[in-house]
């Protein structure tokens, strides 16, 4: 059986965790006992279960009525396996969304049809976008509640079409759905005769899993080197990591980057056995010919196929915290393993959410923005482009002095 | 042929050893949470194959309540010596001694709550960085919520509406000097994920998981098992039913399910057919109020 990941998105209110809490009540996949926490407490205005408060988990979130960060759910049908991330909607709490969007497979932006496309669907569509989430579907909720829906529903879509124009979106679907009542969710209720698509689910349980892993290009980071150091293991040196893309097998020729010194792989291990190959995402531990200088934060790649090492380095940053980025501030990258001090030497331009504008040289960058700019690394650093390779194209940033992660950085 | 891709539990070993290397890369005295319990089985099973031939490279540390299974207890001491590896046991009933604490009363009177004393006063004690537990995303609405790397500061206590951003799968474990990072392996594992993984891998259990002849007292529609740790009264009837256990706590604050699974296709024939979640069934301590786990957390508590 295989996985997908899928996270909703879209504005306050907009209905995503009683999307997420319909679509597991009506797949049967809530037991009695949540079911009757949720009658203890959960019941909206109107008598009804309030769907919501089954991913609204924190004590705070139940007070306000919103959701702060994100849940992770779990369940399945007899076709797929799913893990859902609920994440917030409200601008505020964007680094929790993103945290979620992260890692998934699919993004659900809801959109209130009464509202239409607001700034929120502009940001996690950018969001989206720059992310390279590979499905997008658009549900446009609370269909019953505006009249004439058939034609607000179309009006909707050239909207949002007309937006995603400006990005690489890839697959996008459009649905509407009304989450409280169950339209739409998990069967084609036919409430909307105007409608003829799948229901929700079965978009979700049919959607190709674009294969999101790059097989082509082979990158090792390695994160911990074994040593028994026993008089069984006595010579044993084993680098412990995760192929993030493409294949290694035993006996090609590998460099290790950024140092650039080249040998041979002379075993790859998984639990403890030889295998003759380890390909994307297996966790694996190498064995290479020659006793070379190797730590934590170096990569193993393919020695055709070394990466770009560099001291500057083009990225968009998504901003995540407080604290205002200021050009020359310094923080800490880390890509993988490997963690660099670095400045920021240019802030070239905002994006301006709003009206997709950019504004050169920004003075400062603020919570939740995004900015094109320039880094310049402490230490050469091995890297891809995002577009390219998502494993060694992302990183975070890190204020030193607080240890926060401050900003999620895409390579250019 | 060869095809290029693994099925979900694969995916999920490789995430979790991949978490494990790097809290071996990121802190300088981590430690594992270990119980004897079947998520802490599947978690040191995790390890052994992330850092195989080494030594693992944190011990193996248990906050013992003193009022565990036997089975779970003896289980566990025979796990550490089939794997060579250190085990610390730190005693909650020392805490309550030392520290003068309270003994909380009652019919199932729990040590649920001191045992997060214990364990913050052995994090200090071996300063402790990092501590790896077996919490899952699937148990509980609060841990739904939590971070891989969670940090906690001193007193550690989580804070929900602060949590750092955890992006791709980078983690940041940068903290402050005395401050603590709990970290969850297995956090997108489901239930049924791990008992297919146990299946899968053949991981021995202590014998509780499996349908076994019990005295019990039925309360409030949970069996609690008769052990010296409960009180029994005059109205309690005691039962002698075949049960086993879904997961494995205090004796105190576990209830068994009736089942005749005796062996891992039958508890998972049993765990599809069920209607009702692992901690709801057989966890009294979270029926407290509707934010149990999130207000333990806060606190300190795994």
């Amino acid at each position: 059986m295989d996985l997908l990941k899928f996270m909703t998105a879209g504005s306050v209110d907009d209905g995503k965790s009683t999307l997420i809490g319909r679509l597991l009540f009506d797949s049967k996949n809530i037991l009695i006992d949540q079911l009757d926490a949720l009658e203890r407490v959960g019941k909206n205005k109107n008598g009804t279960l309030d769907l919501a408060l089954l991913t609204d988990g924190l004590r705070a979130e139940r007070e306000q009525g919103i959701t702060i960060d994100v849940a992770y759910k779990y369940f399945s049908t007899p076709k797929r396996k799913f893990i859902i991330a609920d994440a917030p909607g409200h601008i505020q709490y964007t680094r929790n969304m993103i945290t979620g969007a992260s890692n998934t497979d699919l993004i659900i932006i809801l959109i209130d049809a009464r509202n239409g496309v607001v700034e929120q669907t502009k940001r996690h569509t950018i969001i989206a976008s720059l992310l390279q989430i590979p499905n997008v579907i658009v549900a446009v909720n609370k269909i019953d509640l505006v009249p004439d829906a058939g034609s607000v529903y179309e009006s909707i879509k050239r909207d949002y079409v007309k937006l995603t124009k400006q990005f690489s979106l890839k697959n996008v679907n459009f649905i509407p759905i009304s989450a409280l009542n169950g339209d739409n969710i998990v069967e084609n209720t036919r409430s909307f005769n105007w409608y003829r698509g799948p229901a929700l689910l079965e978009i979700l349980e049919n959607v190709t899993i674009e294969n999101n892993i790059n097989l082509v290009n082979a990158r090792f980071p390695v994160q911990y080197v074994i040593r028994p150091q026993t008089e069984e293991w006595l010579d044993y040196r084993g680098y412990a990591g995760k192929v993030t893309s493409g294949i290694f097998a035993v006996g090609e020729e590998i460099i290790v980057q950024p140092s650039g010194i080249s040998t041979i792989i002379k075993s790859i291990e998984q639990d403890g056995k030889p295998v003759k190959q380890a390909f994307a995402t297996q966790s694996a531990v190498i064995q290479l010919e020659d006793d070379i200088d190797i730590s934590r934060g170096d990569l193993i790649v393919k020695k055709d196929d070394a990466l770009k090492v560099t001291n500057e380095i083009e990225v968009i940053i998504n901003w995540m915290d407080r604290k205002v980025l200021v050009q020359g501030n310094r923080y800490l990258l880390q890509i993988n393993s490997n963690i660099t001090p670095v400045v920021i030497s240019d802030l070239q331009y905002l994006i301006d959410v709003n009206t997709l504008e950019k504004h050169n040289s920004p003075s400062e960058v603020k919570l939740n923005e995004i900015v094109k700019a320039s880094i310049k690394t402490a230490r050469p650093v091995a890297i891809d482009s995002f577009v390219n390779n998502k494993s060694t194209g992302a990183g975070i940033l890190i204020d030193q002095t607080s240890n926060v992660t401050v900003g999620a950085v895409i390579i250019q | 042929m060869t095809t290029f891709s693994t099925d979900y539990l694969s995916q999920l070993e490789s995430e979790s050893i991949h978490i494990l290397r790097e809290v071996a890369g990121q802190f300088e005295r981590p430690a594992l949470l270990f119980s004897g319990g079947k998520d802490s089985l599947v978690l040191v099973h995790l390890a052994l194959k992330a850092f195989r031939p080494g030594k693992l490279p944190f011990p193996l540390v248990h906050i013992d309540t003193g009022h565990n299974f036997p089975e779970a207890l003896s289980f566990r001491d025979k796990r550490v010596e089939e794997i060579g590896e250190t085990l610390i046991v730190r005693n909650v009933e020392d805490t309550i001694i030392k520290q003068n604490l309270t003994e909380p009363k009652g019919k199932f009177a729990s040590r649920n709550a001191l045992q997060t004393f214990t364990l913050l006063e052995t994090i200090q004690e071996f300063e402790f960085d990092a501590c790896i537990g077996g919490a899952r995303r699937d148990e509980e609405k609060a841990r739904a919520k939590e971070r891989i790397f969670s940090v906690r500061d001193e007193f550690g206590q989580w804070d929900p509406k602060l949590q750092r951003p955890e992006l791709w799968n980078i983690y940041n474990g940068r903290i402050n000097k005395g401050e603590n990072v709990r970290v969850f392996p297995i956090s997108n594992w489901t239930e049924l994920d791990v008992w297919n993984y146990i299946k899968r891998e053949s991981i021995a259990l202590p014998e509780i998981y499996f349908a076994h002849q019990r005295s019990l007292i039925e309360y409030q529609n949970q069996l609690i098992a008769v052990s010296p740790f409960i009180q029994i009264d005059d109205d309690d009837v005691i039962l002698s039913k075949k049960v086993r256990y879904r997961t494995v706590g205090d004796m105190t604050c576990t209830a068994a399910v009736a089942s005749d699974a005796e062996t891992i296709d039958d508890i998972i024939r049993d765990i599809l057919g069920s209607r009702t979640s692992e901690r709801g069934e057989t966890r009294i301590d979270d029926k407290v109020s509707e934010a149990a786990m999130e207000d333990r957390k806060k606190n300190g508590y795994f």
